[in-house]
């Protein structure tokens, strides 16, 4: 486990060093990513109320957690 | 007395047992990790009542979420939820008697802002009469790549102890770990994806202490005897979602989840979706979901003979099984120009039905020859009613 965890951790932070990289989508180019309606999960109660349903009633798990949009837009 | 304590004992087996050891799986996709490259969740309350009607059960009960933060590096969210479980499964018809049960749920969580890294703490409890669990949670989310990229890796760790309502002295451990890491990637000014990676290892006992799996006794009758499932189980899942917006102001969502265990279960999701803002205050939703999966290994309707092999087990959610679902929605915003402390406020009605159908578990209630009945499958309705408000 402490393994896993500082694997992980080491990978963010190489990702992090390469940050310089210029953004392809400008931040003024994500009105529409920004909207409220490009959310994965607009309502955080229900969503995880669903999610419930679901792993009472299947046998998978896992993954359905949401990241968020990640724009960056406010 | 003693007959229906193993009633609520057999539903407990398909929907306590699972209910617990859900409550990290609750927490990692409700309120651990919605985050989003650098910005903090924003202040908002939900107050959720919903409702779960198929198959001989109803489950109802409040979700009470609530977050507020200081607007600059901190966040806070605590959430109350309830279940009022009366079920008259196929499971408690068959093996036992109907039974009412009641379950909590607390959670809080902390999010901590440091330039564009979000550190999240967060802790659930659930209680229930032979169910107890506790789970820990940490995540690091991190944008990148000015901001196009957020990576989000979370840890939790849980603890359940696992007890029988007819039975004082027995209580029993499941320790559990998950690993989750997700990526939310801009990939046009119109289209978003999202991939989520997660294992789970669990360690204890995992069966279902009430539920007993029936045998072929030999002079053509039926035995049972309780069920009995490996110590340890180990899975994997790996999703991705996409979300285009439309030319006219709607947005379009596509998913898939693929899942694999060493109980040798395979699971394939598809998701569609389809949001569609209506004027200045409605937004209508309409999705559709396919689920399928393959049985486990040690499963099985109907067994040759007594002990037949190391584990044996007959829950329905083990079988090879699938379903489908559809979702409406509608929500109504209002106090769009605030209103004392609130800054706007959300009426929301959400409606999914399901259907299900297995492949190798059997309606009992059916009747028919032994091994042969039909084979088992439900409808259900699921009804969320809430209201949202931001300040």
């Amino acid at each position: 486990m402490p393994a896993k965890i500082a694997c992980l951790t080491a990978l963010l932070l190489l990702l992090n060093g390469c940050s310089s990289i210029e953004p392809w989508v400008k931040p003024y180019e994500r009105a529409h990513l920004a909207d409220p309606i490009m959310s994965f999960s607009a309502d955080p109660a229900s969503a995880a109320y669903m999610h419930h349903i679901y792993v009472v009633r299947e046998g998978a798990r896992g993954a359905e957690g949401s990241a968020g949009g990640g724009c960056g837009c406010n | 007395m003693q007959k229906a304590a193993r009633v609520a004992a057999v539903v407990a087996t398909n929907m306590l047992h699972r209910y617990k050891k859900l409550t990290a799986f609750i927490f990692l996709a409700g309120t651990g990790i919605q985050l989003t490259a650098g910005v903090l969740p924003e202040d908002r309350a939900d107050a959720l009542y919903h409702s779960y009607d198929g198959g001989g059960v109803e489950v109802t009960g409040p979700s009470i979420l609530i977050r507020k933060g200081d607007k600059k590096r901190f966040s806070v969210s605590g959430n109350y939820y309830a279940d009022s479980i009366s079920s008259a499964s196929i499971d408690v018809i068959t093996q036992g008697s109907p039974y009412t049960e009641q379950r909590t749920q607390k959670s809080i969580a902390v999010d901590y802002l440091h330039a564009d890294t979000i550190f999240s703490l967060g802790h659930t409890n659930s209680d229930e009469s032979d169910y107890l669990s506790d789970t820990t949670n940490f995540s690091i989310s991190q944008s990148l790549f000015g901001d196009l990229t957020t990576v989000t890796m979370g840890f939790s760790r849980g603890r359940d102890d696992v007890l029988k309502n007819d039975a004082s002295g027995f209580k029993r451990n499941v320790d559990r770990n998950q690993y989750q890491i997700s990526l939310s990637q801009i990939l046009t000014k119109n289209l978003i994806m999202l991939v989520n990676y997660e294992n789970v290892t669990e360690e204890g006992f995992l069966n279902n202490p009430y539920r007993s799996v029936r045998y072929d006794n030999g002079s053509g009758g039926t035995g049972t005897q309780p069920e009995k499932y490996p110590g340890t189980r180990t899975s994997n899942a790996i999703a991705t979602r996409f979300k285009y917006y439309l030319p006219y102001r709607a947005a379009v969502g596509a998913g898939y989840r693929f899942f694999t265990d060493d109980w040798e279960i395979d699971a394939h999701t598809f998701e569609l979706d389809y949001r569609h803002p209506l004027k200045k205050h409605w937004d209508f939703d309409l999705s559709y979901r396919f689920y399928t999966q393959s049985d486990a290994e040690f499963y099985s309707d109907f067994f040759p003979f007594r002990n037949p092999q190391t584990f044996f087990g007959r829950d329905k959610e083990l079988s090879e099984f699938t379903n489908h679902s559809i979702g409406l929605g509608v929500s109504y915003e209002f106090l769009e120009n605030g209103w004392n402390f609130i800054s706007k406020a959300k009426a929301s009605f959400k409606y999914n039905h399901f259907w299900y159908e297995y492949d190798n578990y059997r309606d009992l209630t059916q009747g028919g020859t032994v091994g042969e009945e039909p084979l088992y499958e439900f409808e259900a309705d699921v009804i969320q009613l809430f209201i949202s408000v931001w300040y």
